[in-house]
């Protein structure tokens, strides 16, 4: 463990420079450039918006605003465009850079990292969008923002975990992978982020209480809507599966690793 | 010599089974019998000293990429230990990873960061890897907007821009224009000397042979023979031609060297000297000096038709001339059991300085690898020593026409 700690520690510049990279590319030949990383997710909730918001909208309890749809999208949009970028992206980490770890040694566990990075990067972005658009609409900053950060680490550590111990199954078994593409979808029409969980009957609504990203997602929306304090107890709960996945995805990783290339 | 690398009785199997997830039981403890088990390597063991340049030859499948993935670290041998002193620069596949979206200063940094050079290094590095690489302006373009030839020169020079203490070539020399094959080749000569340990797969014999001061020949997963580079690439030019009703044998030469020779034996040659004007036979012959090389073959089974070749190699094992009968229009048809033949080869011993041996081949075509009647390497070993000429540097003696006058 503190051997890759301290390796990871000395590719850090690596790291930097290879997340830097990954943002460049993605958008090196566009004309917009890093601008998309705002514009397709806030074009998304656009979407979402002219959609749904007539028929929805009514039932959002206790506010008045015509907007409010719209940040309750954003908000829920923030969480799940994070963590669905890094589940996917952690899917085939291994299997994408399979031809790397075949002819260069080094930490593999940088791989990781630099897609957190970029993930986190992105949603950084999205994450002013929306801050934008709640100040624009006449809104106020509020002390509950500093609650934020936490929620982004708990969100990316979740993914991490989830997503990891899935990439090194995915090197072994490519089913999990498009699997996973379709449990994806439908995950997040299980997570209420374009509708509000009160709409759903009562037994659904309690189900739905074990699913990490409906704590995740109405964490974001407490803060961002309603100026409520998340829940608290339902984060708990979130961190310590985070952890308990993320451990499962180091042992699985490490006893892996030797089989691993060569199968890739 | 301290070993630097020390490779103790490896193997490598690539294992598939029914089930993956038995595979997976299989890294909690509980083995599985895996289905298929593919050993690609069994028992390979040797050792290499610091600054010792290794050939590792072979024919394809026989499990030299394999080692070197081993040496290199990326795959982990199934059985024995891999022991390494130092650090470890690979060309497995020049340009590795690189993103064709970015420049080759970007993509640089980020290979030479993967290679696990640090922020200060590369700083370091940069000014030699873009001198190196010679492509001018192009290091600052998008990769996409390179041929292979250049993203070769970035890749290779990015590999090199740090000396390590084991280096591993893999076929990639032959790969670009001829002056930057000659400059990176220059540049591994360079850390050679500077007593880095070289580690390199090539089908180029003469790559091996002008390099390497040994050489490992593998055969489907085995190490087959462990020597110096001109009797293992001897050895391995016989394996090559080997077919079932041959045998290639080794014998120890008074010379010290092991000499090889195969072949299906329906032809052999009986007797092999070199002679001068005055008919003697000789062993130490002058610079220039008109000899002929007269070899009697002897027929033991009927043979359609027989072609003579002979080569003349210099002292690492690098062919300097060689013919045969059937380039120059003089096969021989229709040949019966007991029939001898006599080979006459005249020329000028127009070779420079040193030692030299002779193989002979006697076969149906212009190669031996369809009917190899013999094929016999060090059949007959002379030396040229220059008794008379002026001081001259090289393996071939070009008589010159110097003239030298002070313009006016």
């Amino acid at each position: 463990m503190k051997d890759m700690l301290l390796a990871l520690w000395r590719y850090r510049h690596f790291i930097l420079r290879a997340i830097g990279n990954d943002l460049r590319t993605r958008f090196t030949r566009s004309r917009l450039g890093a601008v998309w990383l705002i514009l397709q997710p806030l074009a998304q909730s656009a979407i979402y918006a002219l959609i749904l918001s007539r028929v929805l909208a009514a039932r959002l309890p206790g506010i008045n605003s015509r907007y409010a749809y719209v940040i309750y999208l954003l908000a829920g949009m923030l969480a799940w465009s994070l963590f669905a970028e890094v589940v996917m992206r952690c899917l085939t980490i291994f299997v994408d850079n399979g031809n790397l770890m075949k002819k260069i040694v080094f930490p593999r566990m940088c791989l990781p990292l630099v897609v957190s990075g970029s993930a986190l990067v992105n949603n950084l972005f999205l994450l002013c969008a929306t801050l934008g658009i709640y100040l624009l609409i006449g809104n106020e900053p509020t002390v509950m923002w500093l609650w934020l950060p936490v929620l982004i680490v708990l969100t990316l550590a979740f993914a991490l975990g989830f997503g990891l111990v899935l990439g090194v199954l995915n090197v072994f078994i490519r089913d999990v992978a498009q699997v996973m593409i379709v449990v994806l979808q439908l995950w997040f029409w299980l997570t209420p982020v374009v509708y509000m969980a009160s709409v759903l009957p009562g037994p659904a609504h309690a189900l739905m209480h074990l699913n990490p990203m409906y704590q995740m997602v109405t964490a974001f929306q407490q803060i961002l809507l309603w100026n409520h304090m998340p829940d608290i107890k339902g984060l708990i709960a979130v961190a310590v599966l985070s952890a308990g996945l993320l451990g499962i995805a180091l042992v699985l990783f490490r006893k892996s690793s030797p089989d691993m290339v060569d199968v890739l | 010599m301290s070993a630097v690398l020390k490779i103790d009785q490896v193997g490598k199997a690539f294992r598939e089974y029914g089930m993956e997830w038995q595979r997976m039981l299989g890294w909690f403890g509980w083995k599985q019998t895996p289905t298929v088990e593919h050993w690609v390597l069994r028992d390979i063991s040797f050792e290499v000293g610091a600054g010792e340049a290794v050939g590792i030859v072979g024919q394809n499948g026989a499990g030299k990429s394999t080692l070197l993935k081993l040496v290199t670290g990326t795959l982990r041998p199934t059985e024995g230990s891999i022991r390494i002193g130092g650090r470890i620069a690979a060309i497995l596949e020049l340009g590795m990873g690189f993103n064709p979206d970015l420049t080759g200063r970007q993509n640089a940094r980020y290979s030479a960061g993967l290679m696990g050079l640090s922020a200060a290094n590369i700083d370091a590095v940069m000014p030699y890897i873009e001198s190196f690489a010679e492509i001018g302006d192009y290091f600052d373009e998008p990769i996409r907007t390179y041929s292979s030839g250049m993203q070769m020169r970035v890749g290779f020079s990015v590999v090199t821009a740090v000396r390590p203490e084991i280096l591993i070539v893999d076929e990639a020399l032959s790969v670009g224009d001829a002056y930057f094959a000659h400059k990176s080749m220059a540049r591994i000569r360079e850390f050679r000397e500077q007593g880095t340990t070289l580690l390199i797969v090539s089908h180029d014999a003469s790559a091996i042979q002008s390099l390497c001061d040994r050489a490992i020949l593998l055969d489907r997963g085995h190490l087959l023979r462990d020597g110096s580079p001109d009797e293992v690439m001897d050895y391995y030019n016989a394996l090559i031609a080997a077919k079932a009703n041959e045998d290639v044998q080794v014998i120890q030469h008074e010379s010290g060297k092991a000499q090889t020779i195969s072949g299906s034996g329906e032809a052999i040659v009986e007797s092999i000297g070199l002679f001068n004007a005055e008919n003697q036979p000789v062993e130490f012959v002058n610079v220039g000096e008109p000899v002929e090389l007269r070899v009697r073959v002897k027929v033991l089974g009927a043979i359609p038709r027989m072609v003579f070749g002979y080569m003349i190699k210099d002292r690492l094992g690098q062919p300097v001339f060689g013919t045969n009968t059937f380039h120059t229009r003089q096969p021989i048809e229709q040949l019966e059991t007991g029939q001898v033949v006599q080979y006459t080869a005249a020329f000028p011993m127009n070779f420079g300085p040193g030692s030299y041996s002779i193989s002979t081949a006697l076969c149906s075509t212009d190669t031996h690898l369809v009917n190899n009647y013999e094929w016999r390497d060090l059949a007959l070993i002379f030396t040229v020593a220059n008794a008379d000429r002026p001081l001259f540097v090289g393996s071939a003696w070009v008589p010159p026409v110097i003239q030298v006058s002070r313009a006016s």
